[in-house]
């Protein structure tokens, strides 16, 4: 099946005029354009679009203006507490199973408390293997992993990245604030 | 669906040994240059050996394999859910279009009809994910003449659109955005969604691309430096099966949303008569990478054009496909509190329950940027794939790099690499 004639636009390029062939008046009115940028862009102008980063962070932006959704932003994990300060994983095994990078690992030991029959004894996830998609978070039947606004995570070693509970678990009280469960 | 013209006697080329510019001289002295894997002139980690002959290229011979990560193997692998965080690193310079194109192949084998809401956020991100990439493209043609600054203003608007992205999916490279049947989530908040896009295509992309093609369009330079490089006649092209504004830019007047509509680009997308987005399809005649270049400029108009279509006319409604509940993960109110969903919602995690996927193949495509993406599925009734199979559009376009090199100069590979718009992403996969 064709395409009819009156649904395609010909953009076949049309001859340099002699005013164009000629080289520098076009050639000015380019340097008009870059030199319109330069002076809007001078300092923090109107047409910078440079983010004075560590200075300027981007959670402290509204969204408009390129800052972060904390409601679905996904950044490095954190693992829930509930009210009484327990983590709040009942290690079901949903993550690791829809993780799609295999980052996260969890060693299941029989719950000390009455309300649960299990919790991770380890819960160990990788944040260097990680590709931080969010479907841990979107697998978990009770809340207790979540991705937060975090994104500048650094270590010096391998081993220091992956995230143990305990960890994951400090995060959760960092970022508390920032994000409510 | 046919093409009408078949290759003609005479047409078929040898590639190794017919000389493509006509009025070259070969003077038999040959030196060879390793042009990449690593260069940044090549875009991506590609490699082209050049024998040359003084500074003119006799041949060209692309080597593929340096960025091979096994995408398509890994789809054996991952369920239909999990193995859109691959696709979307395939065509890295749209991601969004990757994710969709996959879930468009997954939803024909499955034969679920998605919501008229889900098919226009789809079109809509599809489109921007096309500007996106164009973008790039456009900018970058200047930049690999030694034009820096208009690659510049072709970035502005892409962050914007990597803040939508970030926007609607939490992740502004990778948005891994699309689900079997739906979205990885709805709308954090339609209106500022709205007012985001609206803002880009009527204030941002207009000052850029005036920028853009008042730098390059008339400018001497760039025109002599493009025009009549890089040709690929119309039955040379068909012949080769290009397609995309390669194929648009030798006249081949095809694509993809026009002659296999899908999502908004077919009629009565809604169940309710509504009709399909209008727009153009930009072709031009000539086949040089200039054409090129102009046909990827249209196309963003085009694609400015499809989402003021459709910006104010999201309907209200489900992003997820209820019907069939089999494949959609249920609500995660429905997960606390009824026994139904949280059943489902482990049947859909747990590897051998769930996914009860027809024993079928399907073929599921897309009008890339840079042509036609798709994906072959053969199931086995299994939660995974069984095979699948990538119809790269660079890989298939990439083909034509040794021909379309031959007897220029040196200088010329980057301008012609750059508007075929290769992806090693996508070569390798």
């Amino acid at each position: 099946m064709a395409i009819p004639a009156n649904q395609i636009t010909n953009v076949n390029p049309s001859p340099l005029n002699r005013l164009e062939s000629a080289y520098l008046p076009e050639i000015f009115k380019g340097f008009g354009t870059t030199m319109r940028h330069f002076f809007t862009s001078f300092g923090q102008g109107p047409t910078s679009r440079t983010m004075q980063y560590p200075e300027e962070r981007r959670e402290n932006l509204p969204v408009e203006e390129g800052g972060i959704n904390a409601s679905n932003f996904r950044g490095v994990h954190r693992l829930n507490r509930d009210e009484d300060g327990r983590v709040r994983c009942v290690a079901c095994m949903m993550c690791p199973t829809i993780c799609p990078a295999r980052c996260i690992h969890i060693e299941a030991a029989e719950a000390p408390w009455d309300d649960r029959e299990k919790y991770p004894k380890k819960f160990e996830i990788d944040e260097l293997r990680c590709i931080f998609c969010g479907m841990c978070e979107e697998a978990c039947p009770v809340d207790a992993i979540e991705l937060t606004t975090e994104y500048d995570i650094v270590g010096l070693s391998r081993q220091e990245m992956v995230f143990d509970k305990e960890k994951l678990l400090h995060i959760h009280d960092l970022t508390i604030g920032k994000k409510p469960m | 669906m046919p093409y009408t013209l078949r290759p003609e006697d005479g047409l078929t080329v040898d590639a190794d040994s017919a000389r493509y510019v006509a009025g070259h001289v070969d003077t038999g002295d040959r030196w060879v240059l390793n042009f990449g894997p690593q260069h940044p002139a090549t875009h991506t980690t590609l490699r082209l050996v050049l024998e040359l002959d003084g500074e003119r290229v006799a041949r060209c011979t692309p080597h593929i394999g340096y960025l091979h990560s096994g995408f398509e193997k890994l789809g054996e692998h991952l369920d239909f859910n999990q193995y859109v965080t691959i696709v979307s690193r395939m065509d890295y310079l749209s991601p969004i279009h990757n994710d969709i194109t996959w879930h468009l192949a997954v939803e024909r084998l499955f034969g679920i009809d998605i919501t008229p809401r889900c098919k226009v956020l789809r079109t809509i991100m599809n489109e921007l994910g096309r500007i996106q990439n164009h973008l790039l493209c456009v900018a970058a043609a200047g930049l690999d003449l030694g034009a820096l600054t208009g690659f510049l203003y072709g970035f502005n608007p892409r962050e914007k659109i990597y803040d939508i992205m970030d926007f609607i999916s939490g992740q502004r490279f990778h948005p891994d955005w699309t689900r079997v049947g739906g979205l990885m989530q709805d709308l954090p908040d339609e209106q500022t969604f709205k007012r985001m896009v609206k803002n880009l295509i009527r204030e941002d992309l207009p000052v850029a691309l005036r920028d853009i093609e008042g730098l390059l369009n008339r400018n001497r330079i760039f025109v002599d430096r493009t025009q009549g490089i890089g040709v690929i006649s119309r039955e040379e092209a068909i012949n080769w099966s290009l397609s995309g504004p390669c194929a648009r830019a030798s006249g081949v007047a095809r694509d993809l949303r026009k002659d296999m509509p899908y999502l908004c680009y077919q009629d009565n997308w809604d169940g309710q008569g509504a009709g399909a987005v209008g727009f153009n399809v930009a072709v031009a005649t000539d086949g040089d990478t200039l054409c090129r270049y102009l046909v990827r400029l249209e196309e963003i108009k085009q694609s400015i054009g499809i989402i003021e279509q459709l910006i104010d006319a999201i309907p209200q409604g489900p992003v997820d496909t209820f019907a069939d509940s089999k494949v959609v993960k249920p609500d995660k109110k429905d997960v606390y509190g009824s026994i139904e969903g949280l059943i489902q919602h482990f049947e859909l995690i747990m590897s051998n329950r769930g996914w009860k996927a027809p024993v079928a193949e399907a073929y599921g495509w897309n009008e890339g940027p840079n042509g036609e993406q798709g994906f072959y599925i053969v199931s086995d009734g299994g939660p995974r794939a069984w095979r699948v199979k990538t119809r790269p559009a660079c890989f298939i376009n990439y083909q034509v790099m040794q021909k379309l090199t031959e007897g220029h100069m040196l200088a010329d590979i980057v301008a012609i690499l750059g508007s075929i718009n290769v992806v090693a992403a996508e070569l390798d996969r």
